[in-house]
């Protein structure tokens, strides 16, 4: 089992392709936002670029708010799984979620990262990378590591 | 989607002096594509060709393309406006966020008429469409105005495009610029300007809604055919490695870089501002327009100790090929730390650097010559001194006194008050950073931008030495249809080598437009000679044109420009541009008027 990590956004140059690509591959919309990794600035393009998306909290917040069991841990490790047809579209996953990165479209409907890798491929200086979801993974590597 | 719905455009048209909306949902994809083609159509709907570029009824447009946010690199959004600068149909092109964020609100164009009664910004989202009273922000520059209008116009974080004027769109500069996140500006011809006399001081565009994916099963595919195109053929290589400032040496090398207001056409010290010296001594980061994986924008950092005690402010600013021309050799600089410096003051006054810049080469050798005065110029210009470079940029944008109020107004303007018009370097506006030859000069002069990227004209003179009129207006109109066909897509320009016309026919055809997958040269072509009758009809006349003397002062690698010769460019051209721009004939031959 693998999880998805941003661990290389130094590198970002704000394209949006990865969150894109998510939307276009994963959610079948054509948005910037009902996806499962959105990027955006921390105060204006200048400062640098932020990838919003699930960091695989375990246990996660988000399902443990879902009233329903539609937003549930994943058996394996690795993030949370949605099951659409049990979604009462509540907004309780995207409200527990300590890094706001479950997203609500129009409908309330939420759009969550679910590891699947489909955006790396889209980004092109290596921002994005899936790692196994054993391996302790921190939501960093370049700023924090020294050879 | 139905063939009838197919054709047409959603267009969100708001009125700043009633405050309110109007949605207009109008037919005409099929005759002019979308971008430049629907900027033209909407100019012929909403605009007054013949009332003057301040009038409040005169419209402001932003409009983007049919494949907008759906495929790589159409990226770009076309601006339409009548120009303060000279009283013409004007466009300008611009990336950052805006045209996903338009695309994402839902519209295929913005259009704004009116004044409001005070200053203000509009927002517009898939939800929202707001005026917002922000009188607290007149003469705030433009950075400082994009700070504040994050907080003012919340919403969209990230995935929102802040289109925002500084004094000088405040001042009514005809060459004041709007500046789009940041990095990105619809430039030269005065549509900051526009946006000022509306008393507009900004527009957030959030990009907040969600849209279908195109029906065809196919486009999962072809996005990914053009994006790996895009990324690993190599093509795009110059445009994210070192940038447009790659051109600096070998044009140096060709005698086609201007430098001090034109006296020479290469320097010994063009490797102190080559595009590797920014790379290796001031590249910060790049960054890239949304929907682009190329990342051509270049960001360097200049660093300004303000106080002894090594106090230091930091100014990130974005760089190219034509600011760095306009604010470097052009003005004598070659530190390029200067360079930036300059740059970033006429930024935050929202001025259009290429045109501020030249427009201050004239000034300074004015001076020299004795035309103006230090009483004229509050400092005293001279070539290479950056301090007072800087400080002059300050004050056209704040429009300090009578001389930077005309200055402010284009190099032209000011020589035929205070005379030097034969040295001043204005090509329909004031040159681009190419001194190629008899080609270019002719071209930029007559072009419909006056831009050097409205034809592949500079490109042209590197590669070509013999003399042929006929030859060379066949090749001028023919690139002007191709580079039209783009700007109605609208794709930016360095995708040319990506998006030929069967990949543009594949991806019309995926979403949709099947019968313009079959017809887009026609559609580009109606667009085209739409836009050069709106020009023509709002005051332009390509034969009256004329090239400045100093450019046939120029001595380039073909050696000295032949001033007959590019005499009779240039009237050739403009017979062809007066004739592209004539009245759609009844012949069923000639394209459809809009």
């Amino acid at each position: 089992m693998k999880i998805h990590r941003a661990l290389r956004m130094e590198r970002c140059i704000g394209c949006h392709s990865c969150s894109l690509a998510c939307a276009r591959l994963v959610y079948k919309s054509m948005s910037w936002q009902t996806a499962g990794i959105r990027i955006r600035s921390t105060g204006g393009v200048s400062s640098g670029f932020q990838a919003i998306l699930c960091l695989a909290c375990d246990p996660a917040p988000c399902a443990a708010a879902c009233p329903t069991g539609a937003m549930s841990q994943r058996k394996s490790g690795g993030g949370v799984t949605l099951k659409k047809s049990l979604c009462i579209q509540c907004g309780q996953c995207a409200a527990a979620c300590p890094v706001d990165a479950i997203n609500l479209d129009a409908a309330g409907n939420p759009a969550v990262c679910l590891h699947c890798g489909q955006c790396t491929a889209y980004c092109p200086h290596d921002c994005l990378e899936l790692v196994e979801a054993d391996t302790p993974a921190a939501p960093c590597l370049e700023s924090c590591h020294v050879e | 989607m139905s063939n009838e719905a197919n054709d047409l455009f959603r267009v969100l048209v708001y009125d700043l002096e009633r405050g309110r909306g109007e949605l207009a949902i109008l037919p005409g994809r099929r005759q002019c594509l979308g971008g430049s083609g629907l900027a033209a159509l909407l100019y012929e709907k909403y605009g007054l060709p013949t009332a003057p570029a301040f009038d409040p009824r005169q419209p402001l447009i932003f409009a983007i393309g049919p494949a907008t946010g759906y495929f790589p690199l159409m990226s770009k959004t076309v601006c339409g406006f009548k120009s303060p600068y000279n009283e013409n149909y004007a466009e300008s092109h611009a990336g950052g966020r805006s045209a996903l964020a338009l695309r994402f609100a839902g519209y295929d164009a913005l259009v704004v008429v009116g004044k409001a009664p005070r200053l203000s910004t509009l927002v517009v989202g898939s939800r929202r469409i707001e005026r917002i009273d922000v009188h607290y922000l007149a003469g705030a520059d433009v950075f400082t105005t994009g700070k504040l209008l994050r907080k003012i116009a919340e919403g969209a974080s990230g995935h929102r495009s802040i289109l925002r004027i500084g004094p000088a769109g405040e001042n009514g500069s005809g060459y004041a610029c709007i500046n789009v996140d940041t990095y990105r500006h619809f430039g030269r011809l005065g549509a900051g300007a526009v946006m000022g006399s509306k008393n507009l001081k900004g527009i957030v565009i959030q990009g907040d809604g969600d849209l279908p994916l195109p029906a065809d099963k196919g486009y999962a595919k072809l996005f990914k055919d053009i994006h790996e195109k895009v990324t690993s053929s190599g093509m795009m290589e110059k445009y994210h490695n070192l940038g447009t400032p790659a051109n600096v040496l070998p044009l140096n090398e060709l005698k086609s870089l201007p430098w001090r207001n034109l006296a020479a056409t290469s320097d010994s010290e063009a490797d102190k501002i080559s595009g590797e010296a920014f790379a290796e001594k001031l590249l910060m980061h790049n960054a890239a327009c949304a929907g682009c994986p190329v990342g051509c924008i270049h960001v360097g950092m200049v660093r300004e100790m303000f106080s002894s005690s090594h106090r230091f402010a930091i100014h990130q600013v974005a760089y190219d090929h034509e600011p760095n021309f306009a604010a470097g050799p052009m003005l004598g600089v070659v530190d390029p730390v200067e360079v930036l410096a300059i740059n970033d003051m006429a930024d935050r006054q929202g001025l259009d650097i290429i045109s501020a810049g030249v427009a201050l080469a004239w000034a300074v050798e004015a001076t020299q010559k004795g035309v103006i005065s230090e009483k004229d110029t509050e400092v005293k210009l001279t070539f290479g001194d950056a301090a007072a470079l800087k400080r002059a940029m300050w004050l056209i944008g704040h429009k300090a006194n009578d001389f930077y109020a005309l200055l402010g107004q284009g190099a032209m303007v000011a020589a035929a008050h205070y005379g030097g018009a034969d040295y001043a370097c204005v090509l329909g506006q004031e040159m681009a950073g190419y001194a190629t030859g008899e080609t270019y000069f002719a071209s930029q002069t007559v072009a419909f931008r006056h831009s050097h990227l409205d034809t592949g004209a500079y490109s042209y003179d590197q590669k070509h030495k013999e003399q042929d009129v006929a030859k060379v207006v066949d090749f001028l109109v023919k690139d002007e249809r191709e580079r039209v066909l783009l700007t109605c897509l609208v794709a930016c320009l360095f995708a040319r080598e990506v998006y030929k016309p069967e990949v543009i026919a594949s991806v019309l055809g995926c979403l949709g437009h099947e019968e313009l997958a079959g017809s887009f040269d026609a559609a580009a072509e109606n667009a085209r000679r739409a836009r050069w009758r709106l020009k023509i009809a709002t005051g332009y006349d390509p034969r009256a044109t004329r090239i400045p003397k100093r450019f046939t002062e120029v001595t380039t690698w073909k050696g000295p420009v032949d001033a007959v010769y590019m005499e009779a460019l240039r009237a050739a051209y403009a017979e062809a541009v007066a004739e592209l721009g004539a009245p759609p004939a009844t012949d069923q031959a000639q394209p459809p008027a809009l």
